[in-house]
């Protein structure tokens, strides 16, 4: 997904695979939560979550990070820290089933005994019409890219309003089988992030200005976008899985609107607010450094900032001007744009490190070999520049006007116009420049943008950002930025995908390899790898950071 | 926003301390240029202003002469020489985590004079160039908009009926959008359009300075247009207008030589004023990202950059700031002692 902070408007999510600690400034280890319960944990924010708060159509990590708590899937990924974290494990369904027919069918059986924070108890026909939902509503963003393997899918997508999933989910008692028109290898993943997660099936299908009650130890009491957000105790919740979804501690949490991010510092360091979810800005880091360093956690993400050439626009329609680009590219200046190198990490690839199918890969430095960037070999950029043909072209840097993403589009000005091209900043506002970017018609070249898992797959960030089927001409909703295709490799992604069915470790290998063959297209420049910085106040206790859903609030204590 | 209201007096007035006997037998011109040179405020404050244009004008010697350096590009992993000592521009964060990267501090010597950005670029030097855009739009705006509004406004004064009716109503339509929200509006439109602008074989690429100049100078025109219609209204009814209407005079004669040269005093007393207001347009709109457009630098883009900086490098956005308060107070000033020169009865205030 894309970031989550372009502009506090838009985007998205998830984190990291990483070892936990590794490059932390103070280690966050798995071990947190199991705090004292009770008392208020206080947030901050300078916005409300974008868009709207209905769980199946929110895509924000601002909103996913409570939700998760309120609410459960039938599957979740494992509620801890360090790489953990990224398991699946059974929550609303007994267990994780294997799957039949060649992948396509999956039965699940509910637990008993669970109810919703309006006293309803959890049935099958609630799964059933929770997924009918999800397409009835008409605007849940991946409904028809994640979901419409589920058969009958295809006919809710055209009429969304008389969705009938009866043909692709049968529910019998407590069992609820889904039937797949084609294996997918992600679907587990995808059953484990909010847009699955069950509602009652009395759940109306229009967008709700409150989440509707769930499962989860939580439930929503107030959303009021220009105040706040609280969560208080769901009465009807019992623990039946502390992997899957553990007690709270704090018996309230509150996420309040509506501050700068310099105010929202300050409220944290005063004791006003215990933690903030916007990442802090660079001026106040070194206050961080020298005075509240046992508050401050900083944690890998699994994410990468990039920015992606057109490759059927000139000059960058020509390989070799795309790779001058990425050997000319100093990744440290870039990394100090990021915050410095405790706080981001230079990269050449698309995949980020500790991810399935990475395997590290740098061509674009000096002494290649040991697969991480070094430093740029300007000599070979202009070589090849030279042979390009390309050298005196206009090129147009799209970036937005956040300070760090704006300094990255500066810095590449100067870099082009080094190299011999005629470079200008095109800086757009956060809230426009991602969609404007992703539409054919405006004939971006070169562009900003970033990437943060969505669930810890290679495909999440290989064939959403660079296969064939991501690009849609003229739409403001075509994430191969890049509007990179190439047919051999597409053939070699289709076939990860199927082979990852049976044998994931076989499939990650054959990633790896993707991986390194769009890296020496140069599709991108891949600029670094950033780290995730959580400001605490200084009465948290049991901090734990899950690389799927970052710091757990609900098992943090302030008692 | 405030806007301007300038009532003309009668022609030919005394200013105060001053003798029929000083002015019998001098031009209308003269007479102002000399009450001007005695107005110490004004002549101060045109030193001052002439000043800041000098220094801005001569931002490429201290660049390329005195700072060895290029103000717009990025020099992140660059380094300086400081008290013998060789040290990166932009130095990795302290502390126990060693969090953040921090630009250099002011050296107060000819390289990094006010410390780096956070591009690692000499702030003196952006402070230096963002002057000469600064000026360059803030001037060529207000003349630009005070020369159409004068036209304007002598065709519908002069004409009258629909022509009248038309261009003022049109006026109000611009005057009734608030100005931060039409110049926000045409420049996101403007600066997104794929390739640059197209007028038929004129191109204009959207990181031009005409881009700002041409968006302040035309949302500002009914700011001028107003005062100097309704002075045409007036002059048209005047004795020796109706003389030369006797006499067959031309449309064109009765404008250009009978009734603009007692109008475009106005338009000149506005002018300071205006020069004023649109550098201070400027700036707004280019700490909003859609002015003068990056790598460029203005005094609005310089502490746009600063925004960031305010706690560990708070001149960045300081030093322009004093700039741009220095230019329009010493415009206003000028602009007060331009009102009294050429017409000591009149009145300009600023409607709130």
């Amino acid at each position: 997904m894309k970031r989550w902070f372009v502009g506090f408007s838009g985007v998205l999510l998830v984190v990291a695979l990483v070892a936990v600690g590794c490059g932390s400034a103070k280690k966050s280890t798995p071990k947190g939560g199991g705090g004292a319960k009770g008392g208020t944990l206080t947030t901050v924010a300078n916005a409300a979550p974008s868009g709207s708060p209905d769980p199946q159509v929110n895509y924000t990590l601002q909103e996913w990070q409570l939700l998760i708590f309120t609410h459960d899937g039938l599957v979740a990924f494992k509620r801890t820290g360090g790489k953990e974290g990224t398991k699946l494990v059974p929550d609303l369904a007994e267990s994780i089933p294997k799957p039949t027919n060649g992948g396509k069918t999956w039965a699940f059986t509910l637990r008993k005994g669970i109810k919703f924070s309006n006293g309803q108890p959890l049935k099958g026909k609630d799964v059933k019409a929770t997924f009918e939902r999800l397409f009835k509503i008409g605007d849940s963003p991946n409904a028809g890219t994640w979901y419409n393997v589920i058969q009958g899918a295809d006919a809710c997508i055209k009429t969304p309003k008389t969705c009938d999933l009866s043909q692709g989910i049968t529910v019998n008692g407590n069992i609820v089988t889904f039937k797949l028109t084609t294996a997918d290898p992600e679907w587990l993943d995808k059953l484990a992030v909010p847009f699955a997660f069950i509602l009652p099936a009395s759940t109306p299908a229009k967008n709700v200005s409150i989440p509707p009650p769930g499962t989860g130890p939580y439930m929503w009491a107030q959303y009021a976008p220009n105040k706040q957000i609280k969560l208080v105790r769901n009465p009807d919740f019992k623990v039946w899985s502390a992997d899957a979804q553990p007690a709270g501690n704090p018996d309230t949490i509150v996420q309040k609107f509506g501050l700068t991010v310099e105010a929202e510092v300050t409220q944290v360091e005063n004791g006003q607010a215990d933690w903030m979810f916007d990442q802090p800005p660079s001026d106040r880091l070194g206050e961080f450094s020298n005075k509240y360093a046992s508050q401050v956690h900083v944690n890998p993400l699994t994410s990468t900032w990039y920015f992606a050439f057109n490759v059927n626009e000139k000059p960058f329609d020509n390989l070799k001007a795309r790779q001058a680009v990425n050997y000319a590219t100093d990744r440290a200046a870039l990394v100090k744009i990021a915050g410095g190198p405790k706080l981001a990490v230079p990269t050449c690839q698309v995949l980020p490190p500790n991810f399935p199918g990475y395997v590290p890969y740098c061509p674009y430095t000096k002494n290649p070999s040991s697969g991480k960037w070094s430093a740029p070999d300007l000599v070979k950029a202009k070589a090849l520049v030279a042979a390009s043909g390309t050298k005196g072209a206009s090129v147009k840097v799209n970036t937005d006007t956040t300070d760090t993403d704006k300094a990255l589009g500066l810095y590449f000005v100067g870099l082009l116009n080094k190299l011999g091209y005629k470079a200008s900043l095109q800086a757009l506002s956060a809230d426009i420049q991602y969609p404007y970017i992703q539409n054919s018609k405006n004939h971006v070249q070169f562009a900003f943008s970033d990437w943060f898992q969505d669930y810890p797959a290679a495909s999440d960030f290989l064939n959403i950002l660079l296969g064939c089927g991501s690009i849609h001409p003229n739409s403001n909703s075509s994430p191969n930025i890049a509007e990179f295709c190439d047919k051999g490799i597409q053939a070699q992604m289709d076939h990860a995908g199927q082979v990852g069915i049976t044998d994931p470790t076989s499939a990650n290998k054959v990633w790896a390899q993707i991986d390194h063959k769009v890296t020496d297209q140069a599709p991108w420049v891949a600029m670094y790898n950033p780290k995730y910085i959580d400001f605490l106040s200084k009465r948290v206790k049991g901090y734990l950071f899950s690389p799927q859903w970052y710091f757990l609030l609900d098992q943090a204590s302030v008692k | 926003m405030a806007e301007f209201a300038y009532e003309p007096g009668p022609e030919v007035q005394l200013a105060a301390g001053e003798s029929a006997k000083e002015i019998s037998g001098r031009s209308p011109w003269r007479i102002a240029g000399r009450r001007l040179v005695r107005n110490r405020l004004a002549m101060a404050s045109l030193v001052l202003f002439v000043l800041v244009v000098a220094v801005s004008l001569l931002a490429p010697f201290y660049a390329h002469h005195l700072a060895h350096t290029d103000p717009f590009t990025s020099n992140l992993s660059g380094t300086t020489v400081v008290n013998g000592k060789r040290v990166d521009v932009i130095q990795q964060g302290g502390g126990l985590l060693g969090l953040g990267e921090v630009p250099i501090r002011p050296t107060w010597r000819s390289n990094y004079f006010m410390g780096a950005d956070n591009q690692g670029r000499d702030v003196m030097a952006r402070v230096l160039y963002g002057g000469r855009s600064s000026l360059q739009i803030g001037v060529a705006s207000a003349v630009i908009c005070c020369v159409l509004a004068l036209a304007l406004g002598l065709i519908a004064g002069f004409f009258g009926g629909w022509v009248d009716a038309g261009l003022s109503r049109l006026m109000d339509l611009v005057w009734a959008f608030p100005v931060y929200l039409l110049a926000i509006s045409l420049a996101t439109v403007l600066l997104t359009k794929p390739g640059g602008l197209k007028w038929g074989p004129v191109t204009v690429d959207p990181a031009s300075l005409w881009v700002p100049t041409l968006i302040i100078a035309v949302i500002y025109i009914p700011y001028v247009y107003r005062p100097v219609r309704g002075q045409v209204l007036s002059v048209r009814e005047k004795e020796y207008v109706e003389a030369a209407v006797s006499q067959g005079a031309s449309n064109l004669r009765l404008m250009f030589s009978d009734i603009l040269p007692n109008v475009i005093s106005t338009a000149i007393v506005l002018l300071p004023l205006m020069i004023a207001t649109t550098i201070l347009t400027e700036s707004a709109l280019s700490f909003l990202g859609i002015g003068v457009q990056a790598p460029n630098a203005s005094w609005g883009t310089v502490i746009g950059d600063g925004q960031a900086l305010l706690y560990t490098r708070p001149l960045v956005a300081i030093a322009p700031g004093v700039m741009i308060v220095l230019t329009v107070l010493a415009l206003n000033v000028l602009g007060d002692g331009v009102r009294d020169a050429l017409d000591p009865r009149a009145k300009v205030r600023v409607r709130e």
